[in-house]
């Protein structure tokens, strides 16, 4: 159907994009590959030379990348644990019929849109701070000692923070997707006598397996890359117990001048994440042949 | 429908959801409610009950020029939405319109460079920043914001396009429309729900974006992630400032937010769930 010319004309329209795009990962990426095979010091330049793989080295015998590649772990499976799990149960009772769902609705979904310092912030100082927080309070009010959260459980209170954030997006996709489930389908389940926990697992938990992917794969690319909530929270502390990945890696390059290291580290992040966007591109390549 | 739902089923729904709802929206209300508080009630233990000062408020904006992040955080998230579309605008059209055997490929190219993790590019771009004198400007922040939603907006346009039917633009050209009729008369107007869609979604993921924005600005081009940020250490801001300013702060988003539940859903999961 289309000419000649209307096929160089779409052609001229895709490529701004597409040139964008390369020039912009392309480079950068390349400039840190390079990095990543020299000692690198703005502060030192002294020592300034080519190093082969002597920063992978250096990094992987660092105890911080351990505990780094870690905590990063941790935190993605956990909130992940938590965001799926919490998500279909929450999925499930918002498909109820109820009064007020459209508010229950916005109210769910309203983390999602607070920016990450907000969320940290508000966390820190008015939910779990030791002395003021809401926490303490309800501490206070049953004659418990207030725990300091950050500083006895620091990654677990930023799994906290992000799971709160990433909550109502599981909720909101999975909700989506329990919505497109043929009724029709489930009233005959009913009829048949399959009772709730059957009808779930052979009929809901099936249906929702897509958008479970969908969710998983798409968190764990965010929650890879988890940065502000730390920044403003526990600064990575104390000592590495809240360091991830991409924190040790701005510490080295923006704290510690070690750009060299700090590249070797980014290289790690970008496998990381790519084996992850391998699995996410294949779910959601399939989803394009229909 | 068939299945009779009992009253008592649907209270106890109500009554579960409302509590959880409200649990989770918890932090958010508490927060708008310490805004209103004064400092000294702020810290004086729980209470529900502000009593509704705006000092706060006022104090945020006098002390610390709140308005300047703020009007940096509309600019950066608008000014950055609006050139990915002109950009994205034509190649989605032409992806979804004149699709090659590539296509495809184009497509799920582009996704994968949203996944690369910024922080793996952070002091090339922080070079690279510094050596074009962008550093700490609005023009290289929202270069920046662009590129790094361009991917999402493509694909958002994309798979709103694909759902114009063909046939409407054949039917146009057969009654010999020039391209840039078919365009304008055509399919703008069908294409308008579309771009108003994707333009809400990224307004709100440039708005909230917290690494660039902290990470390559100081206080000229610093919008409210780098602000807010800036709030971390001890001595910053109180109880109910922090509110207040975290109130203005994700207000707007969060109305924006409400009315674009559906497309978030569309345009976070690249079309995968609708």
């Amino acid at each position: 159907m289309a000419t000649r010319q209307t096929r160089g004309l779409a052609r001229l329209m895709l490529a701004p994009s597409v040139i964008f795009l390369f020039v912009w990962m392309i480079v950068p990426l390349a400039i840190t590959l390079w990095f990543s095979f020299q000692q690198y010091n703005p502060l030192n330049p002294i020592n300034d030379r080519f190093v082969w793989f002597a920063n992978y080295v250096i990094f992987y015998s660092n105890p911080a990348f351990f505990a780094a590649i870690l905590n990063t772990l941790v935190l993605v499976a956990s909130v992940l644990a938590i965001t799926v799990i919490g998500g279909i149960l929450l999925a499930l009772l918002l498909d109820q019929p109820m009064w007020g769902q459209g508010i229950v609705r916005i109210l769910v979904i309203s983390p999602f849109f607070v920016m990450p310092p907000v969320a940290a912030l508000v966390w820190k100082n008015m939910i779990l701070h030791p002395g003021y927080g809401v926490t303490a309070d309800i501490a206070r009010f049953f004659g418990l000692q207030p725990i300091d959260w950050f500083a006895n459980y620091p990654l677990f209170s930023i799994i906290m923070i992000v799971a709160w954030q990433w909550l109502p997006f599981a909720t909101l996709i999975l909700l989506t997707s329990l919505q497109s489930l043929d009724g029709e389908q489930k009233e005959a389940a009913e009829m048949d006598g399959a009772g709730f926990l059957s009808r779930f697992w052979y009929l809901t938990l099936p249906h929702l397996s897509r958008g479970i992917t969908v969710v998983i794969l798409i968190q764990t690319i965010f929650l890879l890359a988890v940065y502000a909530e730390i920044l403003v929270t526990t600064n990575g502390g104390p000592g590495f117990a809240s360091t991830n990945l991409p924190f040790l890696v701005y510490q080295k390059a923006s704290l510690e001048f070690r750009i060299g290291q700090a590249s070797a580290g980014g290289i790690i992040a970008v496998i990381l994440a790519n084996i992850v966007a391998f699995f996410l591109m294949r779910a959601v390549g399939k989803n394009l042949d229909k | 429908m068939a299945r009779s739902v009992t009253t008592g089923h649907k209270a106890i729904a109500t009554a579960g959801a409302w509590i959880v709802a409200l649990l989770i929206f918890f932090p958010i209300l508490y927060t708008i409610i310490t805004s209103f508080k004064s400092e000294t009630e702020a810290i004086a233990g729980f209470d529900l009950i502000p009593s509704f000062t705006t000092e706060s408020y006022a104090e945020v904006q006098s002390q610390y020029n709140y308005f300047k992040p703020f009007l940096n955080s509309v600019l950066l998230s608008v000014g950055s939405t609006v050139i990915a579309l002109a950009i994205a605008i034509p190649a989605a059209w032409s992806m979804a319109f004149s699709p090659t055997r590539r296509t495809k490929d184009i497509l799920m190219w582009m996704l994968s460079t949203k996944m690369m993790p910024a922080v793996a590019v952070l002091f090339p771009m922080y070079i690279i920043f510094r050596d074009l004198g962008l550093l700490d400007s609005r023009i290289g922040l929202m270069i920046m914001l662009t590129m790094i939603n361009l991917p999402i907006v493509v694909w958002m346009l994309y798979t709103y396009f694909r759902e114009i039917p063909g046939e409407i633009l054949e039917a146009a050209r057969m009654d010999g429309a020039s391209l840039w009729n078919e365009i304008v008369y055509v399919l703008t107007p069908m294409a308008v729900p579309g771009i108003a869609s994707t333009m809400l979604l990224n307004i709100i993921l440039a708005w909230n974006e917290a690494f660039w924005t902290i990470r390559l600005t100081t206080t000229d081009a610093a919008p409210l992630t780098a602000f807010i940020s800036s709030f971390s250490s001890p001595q910053g801001l109180f109880w109910a400032k922090l509110s207040a300013a975290s109130t203005l702060a994700i207000a707007p988003i969060l109305i924006m937010g409400w009315f674009s539940q559906k497309q978030l859903v569309r345009g976070l999961t690249f079309g995968a769930v609708k």
